[in-house]
């Protein structure tokens, strides 16, 4: 099945996902810029709606509240059809450091990930590394488990591709 | 693709239920008969079935009868679920970072448009 991306073009620059260690997970792609526009993609609120949800079928964000600099807090809401209540997501940023890193606590349950973003710029291209530190295995274990909660956002993701592909 | 997806609604849907999580719980530890399970979550013995029967059909329990005795155990969904998990994550990664290309490509000729204009 993922044979099926890779003939697009996109698929040329590879997202890849890897589970380092039994709290870690690792999301990392190459893009084709410079570092100071990948971060700014990523740090302007009105830039970053634009791509955290791909356009897709049924979800929507209906808020995206992001006071980005070290200190600030973020809260991002999402709605789905099949859900009566929108869902939620926010934190607070433990560092911003421009074209370079940021650090945002995921607060929506006790056992939230630390998630740490980092930009490095080489030869005018970029590499993005999404990192995600669970507090315990078992808090890895139980978003592993639980992740029927964070179905609509997944689902939707996944409508989106499948419409892609047709 | 759609084999794998309507498999992955039957986990969630499965996994949506506190009841459900919380028999899987239980039979992590020991295997256990449905009777046992209804008592031990105080529901009936029908009610129990029905929860049994959707963990069955998502793979995540199985139960065989011995006598009168239906006894359930964790199916090996396990590493199953964890590939599926990481495989749903690198989906979800996969469409946000091609919309994210998409802006950056953009904004980048916007840049490289506007450095042109400031030359002339």
């Amino acid at each position: 099945m993922p044979n099926e991306k890779e003939s697009s073009s996109a698929a040329m620059n590879r997202t890849v996902v890897e589970r380092k260690s039994d709290r870690e997970l690792v999301v990392t792609r190459t893009f084709d810029a410079p570092v100071h526009i990948v971060f700014e993609a990523w740090s302007k609120p009105e830039l970053f709606r634009l791509w955290w949800v791909p356009k897709s079928a049924g979800m929507s964000l209906i808020s995206c509240d992001m006071d980005i600099r070290t200190g600030g807090t973020y809260r991002l809401e999402f709605r789905h059809p099949a859900f009566d209540q929108p869902m939620a997501f926010f934190g607070t940023y433990r560092e911003v450091t421009p074209n370079k890193r940021i650090v945002w606590t995921n607060e929506e349950s006790d056992d939230g990930a630390m998630t740490t973003v980092t930009f490095e710029e080489h030869a005018g291209k970029t590499l993005v590394t999404f990192h995600e530190l669970y507090p315990t295995t078992a808090a890895l274990e139980e978003a592993l488990a639980g992740s029927a909660e964070g179905l609509p956002e997944q689902f939707a993701q996944l409508d989106e591709l499948l419409a892609d592909r047709s | 693709m759609v084999h794998y997806q309507a498999r992955l609604d039957a986990t969630f849907a499965a996994l949506a239920d506190v009841t459900r999580r919380g028999v899987l719980e239980q039979l992590g530890g020991s295997d256990a008969s449905i009777t046992d399970l209804a008592e031990k979550f105080d529901m009936t013995l029908t009610g129990m079935k029905k929860h049994i029967s959707i963990l069955e059909q998502a793979g995540l329990v199985t139960t065989e009868k011995i006598g009168r005795v239906r006894t359930c155990k964790l199916g090996r969904r396990r590493l199953e679920e964890e590939a599926a998990w990481i495989e749903r994550h690198r989906q979800l990664w996969s469409a946000r970072f091609d919309a994210l290309d998409e802006l950056v490509e953009h904004l980048k000729r916007k840049e490289k448009a506007n450095a042109q204009r400031k030359r002339k």
